[in-house]
């Protein structure tokens, strides 16, 4: 049987990843230039193939089919953190897009500093060589994303005053759910705490904010939802009823 | 030299098969046409994008979602490239890549008509993939030769490209027509929905527009609409037979005596109404791509310092 701590650990990492791959996803066309349209879309694509590879080991475990796995589970089987589930801003990416650069970017940024450090303990701790091999092959893509961020960050930060403002505010709504990015479990597969996750993550970032003169956020609430316990919000159901809804319509057919 | 003789050399140049490049001398004639033709199929990429990213969010299977996402993101790829060239080619007009953009917006520029029409299902997302794509890189495949050497080069990796677009288009249908009942239903009315689209696709048959005349007498374009609409269905047409799907045009068929495919004569005045913008989803898509242009409007004016702003879009 499989071991549920290294599940747990899969689905948290498969489904943050499709779940901010799809957030990433609805910028396509909308992005704020042309060429970071075509970044963007790449940073979406790498997501959405990370998550592929989670759901996969998912499956070489004995649990399920991927493509079930990704569009059929429901939101309380959800492990994602609720951070990543928050839509991009106000509207539809079909009906009336106000979506806000500037809580995308305070958002990828904490969470690709996160991921970056997951990835980097489990492919140098993780006592199932299958996911240490995968997180250490997924990090050399990650490390681009959190380089693309970091350089919006600064741009953003000492561009102009409304820039630095939207920048604030994002960073802001950022922090009242990054906490429930840490909400790890740790085990032979992952072999670290929440605690010293999140003293890692604020010593990297920290100095960022440093550099900029921007203010660190001195709150980080406790999370108010729990999503690695199944808990989310209504974005995250209508996410999963619009992922899923040409899927569901024939699950077992070949599409 | 005299302005005769420069054109004289340039027409020499022209009939000779040579590459015209972006510093040689040209005529103004040369240069406002090919303006205006890579900005729309530069901006028509770019609201390209518009009609299939709709079904990424949706895509039915991890892998077609992937392959969906790299497709849009070429689109807009191919979109920043011929944009380039057209930049390049305009500065002497004075006229910058915000311009050019902003001519979408204001509806001076227009985009291909196969992107103001919806794509309400999933085989949509797989009709346009195949047939539009195959559409696109027949008519794309003919100005491979064309006398501008940047656009001519740039064409050569689009063309390349949309070659692995048609098949990730053609197996997505592939997949549907062997599917469930359903599923072949939904593919059909995706077909019957953009036939006659795609006949539009390649303009009427006796253009003979200015902008048309003068692409032909400067060899940017060496064929017709009908040659390449003949050509769209020699080769589109027995594959959309192979896989039992149905052509909604009884009069359908080829014409033996005339060696040429007969159609009935698609709706012309909807590709003039398009033109106006006039569209099915005209006003949506731009509207989108309005909306987007000014809710980021803050963050191209950071990039460039206020003063700068509207130089990148």
């Amino acid at each position: 049987m499989t071991d549920p701590i290294l599940a747990l650990l899969l689905y948290q990492l498969a489904d943050d990843e499709l779940v901010i791959g799809h957030r990433d996803s609805e910028w396509l066309g909308l992005a704020p230039h042309i060429e970071e349209d075509i970044a963007f879309g790449s940073i979406a694509q790498d997501e959405v193939g990370h998550a592929t590879a989670f759901y996969r080991l998912l499956s070489d475990l004995g649990l399920g089919v991927a493509d079930d796995l990704a569009f059929l589970r429901g939101a309380a089987e959800r492990r994602n953190a609720v951070l990543l589930e928050r839509p991009n801003g106000a509207g539809t990416y079909l009906q009336d897009p106000a979506f806000d650069w500037g809580y995308t970017v305070a958002r990828r940024l904490a969470y690709d500093l996160f991921d970056a450090i997951r990835l980097e303990c489990i492919a140098s701790g993780c006592s199932y060589q299958p996911l240490a091999q995968l997180a250490g092959k997924i990090r050399r893509e990650e490390r681009y994303h959190l380089l693309h961020h970091v350089t919006w960050f600064k741009r953003l930060a000492e561009g102009t005053e409304e820039s630095r403002r939207r920048l604030v505010a994002g960073i802001e709504q950022t922090f009242l759910d990054a906490g429930g990015l840490f909400v790890m479990t740790p085990s032979d597969y992952f072999p670290t705490t929440s605690a010293a996750l999140l003293e890692r993550w604020t010593a990297e970032l920290r100095p960022q904010f440093d550099a900029v003169g921007l203010p660190w956020p001195l709150v980080m609430p406790a999370p108010a939802l729990d999503g690695r316990a199944g808990q989310h919000t209504a974005d995250l159901s209508a996410l999963l009823e619009t992922m899923g809804e040409v899927y569901r319509t024939a699950p077992g057919a070949a599409w | 030299m005299t302005h005769e003789e420069r054109l004289a050399q340039f027409m020499a140049r022209i009939e000779r098969g040579e590459k015209i490049e972006s510093t040689d001398w040209m005529p103004d004639e040369y240069r406002i046409t090919l303006v205006k033709f890579m900005q729309m199929h530069a901006l028509s990429e770019v609201m390209g994008a518009l009609p299939e990213k709709e079904w990424v969010p949706k895509a039915p299977t991890l892998a077609r979602k992937l392959s969906l996402m790299a497709k849009v993101q070429d689109e807009m790829g191919h979109g920043q490239l011929i944009l380039r060239v057209a930049e390049d080619l305009a500065k002497p007009l004075g006229k910058s890549r915000e311009e050019l953009v902003g001519e979408l917006l204001t509806g001076v520029c227009k985009f291909h008509n196969v992107f103001h029409m919806p794509a309400p299902t999933w085989a949509d997302a797989g009709i346009i993939g195949w047939l539009v794509d195959g559409a696109a890189v027949v008519s794309q495949a003919a100005l491979l030769d064309s006398s501008y050497g940047p656009y001519a080069r740039v064409l050569q990796r689009v063309c390349a490209e949309e070659g692995f677009h048609i098949q990730h288009g053609e197996s997505i249908c592939l997949a549907l027509a062997e599917g469930t009942p359903e599923q072949r239903q939904m593919l059909q009315e995706a077909l019957n929905r953009w036939w006659e689209s795609l006949l539009l696709f390649f303009g009427p048959a006796d253009t003979n527009s200015a902008s048309a005349t003068i692409l032909m007498k400067y060899r940017f374009r060496t064929k017709t609409n009908e040659e390449l609409r003949q050509k769209f269905f020699d080769k589109y047409v027995p594959r959309i037979w192979s896989l039992g799907l149905t052509i909604p045009d009884p009069d359908f068929r080829w014409n033996e005596a005339a060696q040429r495919w007969h159609y009935t004569q698609p709706d012309w005045t909807k590709l003039k109404a398009i033109a106006r913008n006039e569209g099915p989803l005209s006003q949506y898509r731009l509207g989108l791509r309005r909306m987007s242009y000014e809710q980021t409007k803050w963050v191209r004016e950071a990039l460039l310092g206020k003063a700068g702003a509207g130089a990148i879009a």
